[in-house]
């Protein structure tokens, strides 16, 4: 069984392996020590379990596609499922048809290698399997329709933004979009002749003959062209964004053995590069782009700069424009770290640290003897908001709670802003001496009122003492019955912070303390959906205006149900909120320290 | 014979009815406090005379004492429109003219939150500082005497994290002007101005700023205060960076007093709103600053004095006077 036209097909698939492997090989060497480590400690393990279970549901079911939205979910699931599918059937519809064994090819061909002519014996069932074969392709041709559907309008697949691709991308789809209405023309060809196929099929055939067509010609072209679109296809894929096909399996996997990104690329990031679809999910949420309307920077333009190497100096300036706020990599259905990796693009790590002059002060600042209390770490922001901290120092004097202020007078960054600027070395020497206070002092608990701090001491730092938000601490005292609230006739919407809510994760204990003082309101965008307040340490290229532009939009979301006061608990969206207009803006340190009543 | 609508009691509109009235019009001039000069009567001295405020007010007050002008206090304006013969409705009134003189009021430090207004005691508003000079007695937050007293400049001006870019234009000569005062009444207290750049441009500003230095005692530091915190004994800590010595700056005081800059009123930002004639930062607007600043968009309505942008007591009686000259001249 052999036609010329196989060919092209061929080679598509033996350049798309022999590729893909060098590909995967190269990266894999360029894992880092202690991720290769990693991975010899836990590739034994039963990991790899949940692994294929979640390469499943993500690589072919799509389920935080459909998740994001049913219809677009329903796309990618038909494109991805539909076609697998197609493949394992027809595998196994060549095998019942040749028990003797065949060429891998008739399986992608079947309908032309065999034709149920005469001379050929019918397998069991043949006929139900051509059946579910048309319905198989029915189900891959309706994702493509809504595919080409979105390319004309995408709102109603819920995307107001799709990406711009480059031009081997969109090559690469035109040879993708032609292969399923090629596979069915030639199968509709051939139908025509031998009167073979399923439902959909055998009525193109007809349909095909009743318009006098000559079949015999048509047929041999349509099944050249269905070849060459595959070999075109298969052949690019390892150079576009198809590569994400196979590459999300691995990621999945070496995700389930414990690896993640770290401060530089490795191969790790080399997988998630070539793991992202380009989807273009993340482009919507991103505030950078809505309302500011700059929709060139999101997580899928930084990775596809990063992958074409020649464009490094964009992607610089690329990862520079971002407020770090974490909505794209919520959002994205790979789930890839944009945080780190735009990260790894800002490193400024050659930036030699001053030593002589800027980092002297931190000899200067000295620990307490603070054992047995709890350390309260205010944060420079927390200083620009004096309201919270003072708040924060009556809510201890209320709960009995012995604290040493620690930054009170003499304040050492947690270093988390220089970090999301890149300056990791420098980073690394403020929270080194923050850390050795924090040890000298004794305390037995860290509290902080400031999300980055509290994303800092929690991820960046090795303390071995509880860190807590002040939300979470003021919601255990209330709950422990150690401060009273009074409850306020106050209508309250709450702002979730990025630094506390996607950072984190911590999106109840804030609620729960609103709900102790006030009525909690909700409002549209909330938790995971939230909008950024404009300003964050991490983004230095928007200007004030813009800022502004974004704040307005979270504020809007804010006041929308005419609440009384908007709450947040971070003090630098508190800062940024006030100025978006009438409506009073308040910590919730803020909001119960008014609220607190003697103890009955 | 016309007859003529004033919105707002401050020089500007007092001068404009005058002037009005002197010409043999009739001048209905609306208030919405009880009393006129609300912004006058609040201060002790005035730049660059000491000349006493109240003093002043009472010679302004004396211009409405006129048969022709009908004072209405505790009235805002509900209702402000253009009639279809060309006239103006003000609260169901008609008239041929209409001058807005609606005026300023000051910046809410509280919006500085980093500046600690509203939180510590020892930090006042310049206008709570008037309040001091007027009652002679100047007191930290424990009702002591100040040993150090600190003011700064250019709060909710000049500042493009509150959304105000402009100058307001007297808070520099304010300050010296107060810190004068303040040595009168305390003559042992160290006394401080910061400042981003002192603009005395007026006549006899320069002047009052070098007796300030070399008579007075007073220290001036190149510097903004980044934040402002309170130490356990209810005084003030600064955080500041002296800029012409490239220093950091780490200062305790007992008092801290914020100039605070000068923005559209209520009154400004609503009636100039409805009636579109809103320019930058809610301030109304004429149709030229040069050569045709009291009339607007609207024929028939004018504008005068610090509704339109920061201005002396000053500038605001010349400008008011200038706006009834043109409204007569449009007869």
């Amino acid at each position: 069984m052999f036609s010329l036209f196989v060919i092209p097909f061929c080679i598509g698939v033996v350049l798309l392996f022999a590729i893909s492997a060098m590909k995967y090989v190269r990266w894999i060497r360029q894992f880092d020590k202690r991720q290769q480590v990693v991975i010899r400690h836990n590739i034994w393990s039963w990991r790899f379990l949940p692994a294929i279970w979640e390469a499943f549901r993500e690589g072919l079911l799509h389920w935080r596609i459909t998740r994001h939205h049913f219809l677009l979910g329903y796309m990618h699931r038909s494109l991805a499922f539909g076609w697998f599918l197609l493949i394992v059937v027809g595998a196994v519809q060549a095998i019942l048809a040749c028990p003797d064994g065949h060429p891998f090819y008739v399986a992608i061909f079947f309908n032309f290698f065999e034709p149920r002519s005469e001379h050929i014996v019918a397998f069991a069932r043949s006929q139900t399997y051509a059946h579910v074969m048309d319905a198989l392709l029915l189900y891959v041709l309706s994702g493509l329709t809504l595919a080409a559907f979105k390319k004309v309008w995408s709102r109603p697949l819920g995307m107001r933004q799709t990406t711009r691709h480059n031009l081997v991308d969109r090559v690469a789809k035109f040879c993708l979009w032609c292969i399923f209405p090629l596979r069915l023309l030639a199968e509709g060809a051939t139908s025509a002749i031998y009167h073979n196929g399923g439902f959909l099929v055998t009525s193109l055939g007809s349909l095909m003959n009743a318009m006098g067509l000559d079949n015999e010609i048509f047929e041999y072209h349509l099944w050249v062209l269905y070849s060459l679109a595959l070999g075109a296809f298969f052949t690019l894929m390892p150079f576009t964004r198809y590569m994400h096909i196979f590459t999300e399996v691995f990621l999945i996997y070496f995700r389930r053995l414990g690896l993640h990104d770290t401060a530089r690329k490795d191969g790790y990031t080399l997988f998630e590069l070539s793991a992202c679809s380009r989807c273009g999910i993340c482009i919507d949420g991103c505030p950078i782009s809505n309302p500011l309307g700059i929709n060139n920077i999101q997580g899928v333009y930084l990775l596809q700069n990063i992958r074409n190497k020649d464009l490094w100096k964009q992607s610089v300036n690329i990862a520079e424009n971002c407020l770090v706020c974490g909505r794209c990599s919520t959002d994205c259905p790979v789930q890839i770290d944009l945080e780190t990796i735009r990260r790894q693009v800002r490193s400024k790590d050659k930036a030699p640290i001053d030593k002589a002059s800027g980092y002297q002060y931190l000899k200067s600042v000295h620990a307490f003897n603070a054992v047995g209390r709890v350390g309260y770490f205010g944060g420079c922001m927390s200083h620009l908001t004096p309201g919270i901290t003072e708040a924060m120092e009556a809510i201890f004097r209320a709960a009995g709670q012995d604290y040493w202020y620690m930054d009170k007078e003499r304040t050492i960054c947690c270093g988390r802003p220089l970090l999301q600027q890149g300056f990791l070395q420098q980073a690394e020497e403020l929270r080194h001496r923050n850390s050795e206070l924090i040890a000298r002092s004794g305390v037995t608990m860290l509290i902080t009122s400031c999300p980055i701090c509290y994303q800092s001491f929690t991820k960046e730092y090795h303390l071995n003492i509880p860190v807590m938000h002040h939300s979470e601490y003021i919601a255990r005292m209330l709950q422990e019955g150690r401060i009273h609230a009074e409850r306020s006739a106050l209508r309250v919407t709450y702002h979730d912070p990025c630094e506390l809510g996607r950072g984190c994760g911590i999106y109840t204990p804030p609620r729960e303390v609103i709900q102790a003082a006030a009525t909690l309101v909700p409002t549209r965008h909330e938790q995971e959906q939230s909008l950024c307040c404009g300003i964050n340490l991490g983004n230095t290229v928007i200007s004030n205006g813009q800022q502004g532009m974004i704040r307005d939009r979270a504020y809007q979301n804010l006041t929308e149900p005419k609440p009384d006061m908007v709450a947040t608990a971070c003090p630098m969206c508190k800062k940024a909120l006030a100025r978006g207009g009438e409506t009073p803006v308040r910590d919730i340190a803020e909001i119960i320290a008014a609220q607190l009543t003697p103890a009955q | 014979m016309n007859k003529f609508a004033i919105i707002g009691t401050g020089p500007a509109g007092i001068e404009a009815a005058a002037t009005l009235a002197a010409h043999h019009n009739e001048v209905d001039i609306y208030e919405q406090e009880n009393a006129p000069l609300g912004n006058i009567r609040d201060k002790a001295f005035l730049f660059p005379n000491f000349a006493d405020a109240d003093e002043v007010a009472g010679r302004l007050l004396a211009r409405l004492d006129h048969p022709l002008i009908h004072l209405y206090t505790d009235k805002g304006i509900d209702q402000l429109e253009e009639t279809p013969d060309g006239g103006w409705s003000v609260n169901g009134n008609t008239y041929s003219r209409v001058l807005l003189a609606t005026g300023y009021r000051t910046f809410d430090a509280g919006r500085k939150e980093e500046l600690g207004y509203g939180i510590y005691r020892g930090i006042r508003s310049s206008l709570e500082m008037e309040q001091m000079l007027r009652e002679q007695k100047i007191t930290n937050a424990n009702g002591d005497k100040p040993q150090r007293i600190v003011f700064l400049q250019c709060v909710g001006s000049r500042d493009e994290k509150t959304g105000n870019l402009y100058c307001s234009k007297l808070c520099c000569v304010t300050a010296v002007k107060q810190a004068i005062e303040t040595r009168k009444l305390l003559p042992d207290a160290e006394i401080f101005i910061f400042y981003m750049d002192l603009r005395m441009w007026g006549q006899h500003y320069e002047e009052l700023y070098r007796q300030a230095q070399q008579e007075y005692g007073i220290r001036f530091v190149r510097g903004r205060i980044s934040e402002a915190g309170g130490t356990y004994d209810g005084r003030v800590q600064i955080k500041s960076e002296d800029t012409l010595m490239g220093l950091p700056l780490k200062i305790t005081t007992d008092l801290l007093v914020l100039m605070v800059g000068m923005e559209p009123s209520e009154g400004t930002r609503r009636l100039a709103g409805q009636c579109h004639i809103c320019g930058d930062y809610g301030f109304a607007q004429s149709i030229d600053p040069h050569t045709d600043d009291n009339r607007t968009a609207h024929r028939g309505l004018y504008v005068a004095g610090a509704c339109k942008r920061p201005m002396t007591l000053t500038d605001a009686i010349a400008d008011g006077r200038s706006a009834a000259v043109v409204m007569l001249a449009e007869g």
